[in-house]
């Protein structure tokens, strides 16, 4: 792209700067769109589940402007500091959060090589960079000048640092099949038919897979982990004294790193951009350019969507669940997910070498494709190597 | 390629070079514990960046992972001990001042005649032919010299310098069996201290929990 704009631009290096904003500005589009979707899906789904109506007047009959007309309240708000708040790190405390939450989307892919930088450690840089958000909260709970904030950033510190080793165990189990790192690579290999998705890989991926739905929200501080913000013991937890635009800019990144988690769950257990039946195969659109790039936004659609139903599970939890208490917070981390996550580990891993064709529905029975051939040797032939370094890593950076 | 004017690999390698050697800067002359623990995140994030631009992916993850999330556990404790008035700030002595930069000092005049006399790192070489920054496989080669496998030694030419490339087998189990032992006494200082003989002692009430009303007595 940039060789394309250096023909038009007359100083050459202003094409590279273009070609910069344009990509930083796509990747800025997903995250402020599906904040703005999200705050609006979060209202109609909550109501509904409360048998109440939700936005219905703005921008038509289903309210479809209620997150604009929230962020144009937002904006419009005074920016508020306390005077007993350290001013500095108040201000930038939700930048940290938001960098944090949208330097996750550099390395998701959205569907097959369509990703802003493609990394060979892709998943451990999204689990390395998601753990980051946290300390946007830290700061502001400290900044703030208010005990509200600090007790709020305490818990959030402690609640995220442990939920990240059963996470990390969890990640682990999908990238030990794969025998990678890439997400495109993890994502390619489960092409062809649903059984291929590495939830259906075997019964211990399956189990893996709600292991990690519960870290996941308690890691980006949902409820019923959403003790940070406990509105009825701490007001509003690290955001009590926040107002206006900056108290917008913690919700982005929250809503963001929703949409991280649920992206990383698809791609890692559910297939990524590949549909449940093969059609963008039967179809032609697996190569070429022009098919190619049809397939491609196929598998964009696939990937959205798959990413909108992890968020609308968790709004679904929000809503159902009543919050946890810290112990109970601490107990389910050390004493039924890091177990699990470990127990998990480890039968899939003789699962898969015991069985390294797979047991019953091998992808060789349905739909030969070379991807999935050398996904399954490969897994076959890497499945000893590759996890036990990567588990001292993640202990490591304990 | 006429859009290669500006050298943008020299240019990203300066600008977070900058913000790295700032920062730590600023880390030395804050008072402010918590502001210091941000400066160094942001200082380390940059490092972290600039094995990115080095084209060591895993390096820099791992940079993010260790030293910027272990920076924020250094946050949490930090705030949770010295947290008792607003915002406390730590003085620092003059002598102190002194010590450190003698220490400080000597190890950057010993590091800069070293970055010096390297050869290849003088001049405009590295300026004219910058590293390719791909999606390089860093993270298998690593892994396979963790379970005693060097996959570049096969590159290697120099017979004497291929037999001294090991794997690293050994460290890697000396670590795991570390960590494994962290963990098991971690389970047993946090375990429970429970014995049948002393079960009707009751562990002594925490002020916070004493509720103002007697109840139930």
């Amino acid at each position: 792209m940039a060789e394309f704009f250096s023909q038009y631009l007359s100083p050459p290096w202003l094409a590279y700067v273009l070609t910069a904003l344009i990509q930083v500005t796509l990747i800025l589009a997903v995250v402020l769109t599906a904040a703005g979707a999200f705050t609006w899906a979060e209202r109609k789904v909550s109501a509904r589940m409360q048998d109440r109506l939700g936005p219905t007047r703005v921008g038509g009959r289903f309210g479809w402007l209620q997150a604009l007309a929230d962020g144009i309240k937002l904006v419009a708000k005074e920016d508020i500091i306390p005077a007993g708040a350290d001013r500095l790190l108040f201000r930038v405390a939700p930048y940290v959060s938001f960098c944090a939450s949208f330097a996750v989307f550099l390395a998701l892919p959205f569907s097959d090589g369509w990703v802003a930088q493609r990394m060979d450690v892709a998943v451990f840089f999204i689990l390395a960079v998601a753990g980051l958000e946290v300390f946007g909260v830290i700061l502001a709970g400290y900044s703030s000048g208010s005990k509200w904030s600090l007790f709020g950033a305490m818990r959030e510190a402690a609640q995220v640092v442990s939920y990240e080793i059963p996470l990390a165990l969890c990640v682990v189990v999908p990238v030990m099949i794969a025998g990678t790192m890439d997400l495109v690579s993890i994502g390619n290999m489960q092409s062809g038919w649903f059984t291929n998705w590495f939830v259906l890989h075997d019964p211990f991926t399956f189990l893996t897979f709600f292991v990690y739905v519960t870290c996941a929200i308690a890691s980006v501080n949902r409820a019923p982990f959403d003790l940070a913000e406990a509105e009825s013991e701490l007001v509003a937890g690290f955001m009590t004294e926040y107002s206006g635009f900056r108290w917008a800019v913690f919700f982005m990144a929250e809503y963001g790193s929703m949409v991280a988690v649920s992206g990383l769950a698809a791609i890692l257990f559910f297939g990524g951009w590949n549909g449940p039946l093969p059609i963008a195969h039967w179809l032609g659109l697996d190569h070429g350019s022009l098919l190619g790039g049809i397939g491609n936004f196929l598998g964009l659609c696939n990937f959205l969507l798959k990413a909108t139903m992890g968020v609308l599970v968790m709004m679904w939890a929000r809503w159902t669940l009543p919050r946890l208490r810290i112990d109970q917070v601490m107990t389910t981390c050390l004493k039924y997910c890091v177990p699990l996550g470990a127990a998990m580990l480890l039968g899939a891993m003789l699962w898969t070498y015991a069985f390294p064709g797979g047991l019953i529905l091998s992808s060789q029975t349905l739909l030969f494709t070379p991807a999935c051939a050398t996904g399954l040797t490969c897994a076959a032939g890497s499945a000893s190597a590759i996890p036990a370094p990567l588990v001292a890593e993640q202990q490591k950076g304990r | 390629m006429s859009v290669e004017t500006i050298h943008w690999h020299t240019f990203f390698f300066l600008l977070m070079a900058l913000l790295a050697c700032t920062m730590a800067v600023a880390v030395v002359v804050t008072s402010n514990i918590v502001r210091m623990a941000f400066y160094l995140v942001v200082s380390l994030g940059a490092v972290a960046g600039l094995f990115f631009l080095a084209g060591a992916d895993f390096l820099g993850a791992m940079q993010l992972m260790i030293y910027v999330g272990g920076t924020l556990v250094l946050l949490a404790f930090g705030v949770m001990l010295t947290a008792r008035g607003p915002f406390i700030s730590m003085r620092t002595g003059g002598g102190q001042w002194i010590l450190a930069a003698i220490i400080g000092g000597s190890l950057l005049a010993v590091l800069l005649q070293v970055a010096f006399s390297v050869k290849a790192w003088t001049g405009r070489s590295l300026a004219q032919h910058p590293p390719a920054i791909e999606a390089a496989p860093t993270a298998g080669p690593i892994g396979l010299a963790l379970l005693g496998v060097r996959p570049d030694r096969l590159d290697q030419q120099n017979a004497g310098l291929r037999r001294g490339m090991s794997g690293y087998l050994l460290v890697f189990e000396i670590i795991s069996v570390h960590l494994v032992v962290v963990l098991v006494g971690a389970a047993y200082l946090a375990r429970a201290r429970k014995r049948p003989g002393q079960q009707r002692a009751p562990a002594q009430p925490s002020p916070s929990r004493r509720s103002p009303l007697p109840v139930g007595e």
